[in-house]
């Protein structure tokens, strides 16, 4: 948080010179909500270009006191996911369907490291293959609780900061959490059934 | 059939396990794209292997170099910016510069003219509207952007054109009407360049030296540039040359509208 600060601060006094080392700063978290949100690499990749780029124009118009007292990290999630909310909506529009979210498991098994087809049951399952799992539950989520998620539990960042990010007050944000969670756990334990199922049928 | 749960903590860590690495390629897009680092790639020209870098304001770099190590060793000192190595220019920019180049002033091509003054900014924006296979003095250039007096300093900022041949420094000549001097690669490749727009280098100064400056036609009674594309239409028995737009003046000339010949040039150095 105090990089953040002292990020800011440079900004402010010198926007070209600092540049460079926000994107550094903060391009891995940032392709990371991107992807976990989209499901997809590709995607990702030029929704972080995109929010970067934007970030740097807004600052450009800013005057330097805003841009020094920007919170840089809920700032630029707002930038990122309101760019995967639009690329959702624009590629639902071409799609003519009513939910993707079921749809980009696909991409999200696609962007990941495959897994070890010898792997062995759901309890031996290797990090690679719970990571390829649980991005897979993350991306069905519905979007209302998955970007919570992801900026709480992936991210980290705190309910204050996620209050700011979204846009809404922490209370709501805490139970969106609460909610994505408890989510997630019945869909967890719903795919582990189904491996069991399948294993001693 | 068994129940399988899962606690909080175990899949926070699940989650927070889901981190990953920005691919190598987004931060340099970025910073080409607001302009922060360049690309650059080797192209061909007329004179040769060119190297052009470029970044989402426009093209800021036409030069030549003994490698890429050279090149982004002067790019960085010129700019105070990484240029990073492409395999080629974007193919809808080379195309726009091909066309920009053979002429065609239809085609736009962006340039970054960032660490210009404002004076080698109108400067290099008046010489860019020289057309293909013309040329006017340095005073023409001082004239139209209002300075009529610094001619040196007009020389000066064409001398550190950063686009050359984008912005067509070559299309502008010394006021005595020799071809004059070339930052890209010395005077040679200017009278080269010149020549491959259809323009006689030789011929030009051998006129200059016969201390005609300026041309006209009998029957219109208008003065030009000697390369002006009017001037060029005026058949050989209705040509009269001039020294001087003054003598233009007293012979009853005016000048053309379209080259707006300015007055000064050639007078200079003429020997009396």
């Amino acid at each position: 948080m105090d990089t953040d600060e002292a990020l800011a601060r440079g900004l402010a006094h010198d926007l070209d010179g600092s540049f460079e080392a926000l994107v550094l700063a903060h391009q891995d978290r940032l392709y990371t909500i991107a992807h976990r949100f989209l499901g997809d690499g590709h995607d990702a990749e030029e929704v972080t270009q995109d929010a970067l780029i934007r970030a740097y124009r807004a600052m450009a118009g800013y005057e330097a006191e805003r841009i020094r007292r920007l919170q840089l990290r809920p700032w630029l999630a707002t930038i990122v996911l309101n760019l995967c909310r639009n690329r959702v909506a624009r590629s639902r529009n071409v799609r003519g369907t009513l939910s993707l979210d079921f749809e980009s498991q696909e991409g999200a098994a696609m962007s990941e490291p495959a897994a070890d087809p010898a792997a062995g049951p759901a309890a031996e399952l290797d990090r690679r293959e719970a990571r390829r799992r649980w991005a897979a539950l993350v991306t069905q989520l519905p979007p209302a609780y998955r970007a919570p998620v992801v900026l709480r539990h992936v991210d980290g960042l705190s309910y204050p900061e996620l209050a700011i990010a979204l846009d809404r007050p922490e209370g709501t944000v805490k139970a969106q959490v609460h909610r994505g969670l408890a989510l997630l756990r019945t869909a967890f334990e719903a795919s582990e059934r189904l491996d069991r199922e399948e294993l001693t049928a | 059939m068994t129940t399988v749960s899962i606690d909080d903590a175990a899949i926070e860590a699940a989650l927070g396990d889901l981190t990953l690495t920005a691919p190598r390629g987004l931060a340099p897009d970025v910073l080409v794209e607001v302009g922060r680092a360049d690309r650059y790639a080797r192209t061909e020209s007329p004179i040769g292997p060119l190297y052009v870098a470029w970044n989402g304001r426009g093209v800021s770099t036409v030069g030549l170099a003994r490698d890429d190590g050279a090149f982004e060793t002067e790019h960085r000192e010129r700019t105070g910016r990484k240029a990073f190595r492409s395999a080629s220019l974007p193919p809808a920019l080379a195309a726009r510069i091909a066309r920009r180049i053979a002429g065609d002033r239809r085609a736009g091509v962006r340039v970054d003219l960032r660490g210009r003054s404002d004076f080698e900014r109108d400067v290099l924006l008046k010489a860019a509207e020289i057309p293909h296979g013309e040329v006017r003095p340095y005073g023409w250039i001082a004239a139209e952007i209002g300075r009529p007096k610094v001619v040196r300093a007009v020389g000066t900022a064409l001398g550190h054109n950063p686009v050359p041949l984008i912005v067509p420094c070559h299309r502008v000549v010394r006021t005595d009407g020799m071809i004059g001097h070339y930052s890209l690669g010395g005077a040679e490749n200017k009278r080269a360049i010149l020549a491959a727009e259809g323009l006689d280098p030789d011929a030009f100064e051998r006129r200059a030296r016969a201390g005609e400056h300026y041309t006209g036609s009998r029957t219109t009674h208008i003065v030009c540039n000697p390369t002006c594309r009017h001037a060029r239409r005026v058949m050989d028995k209705h040509r009269v040359w001039f020294r001087s737009l003054d003598a233009a003046a007293d012979a009853g000339y005016r000048p053309c509208k379209v080259c707006r010949p300015a007055s000064g040039a050639g007078a200079v150095a003429i020997p009396a």
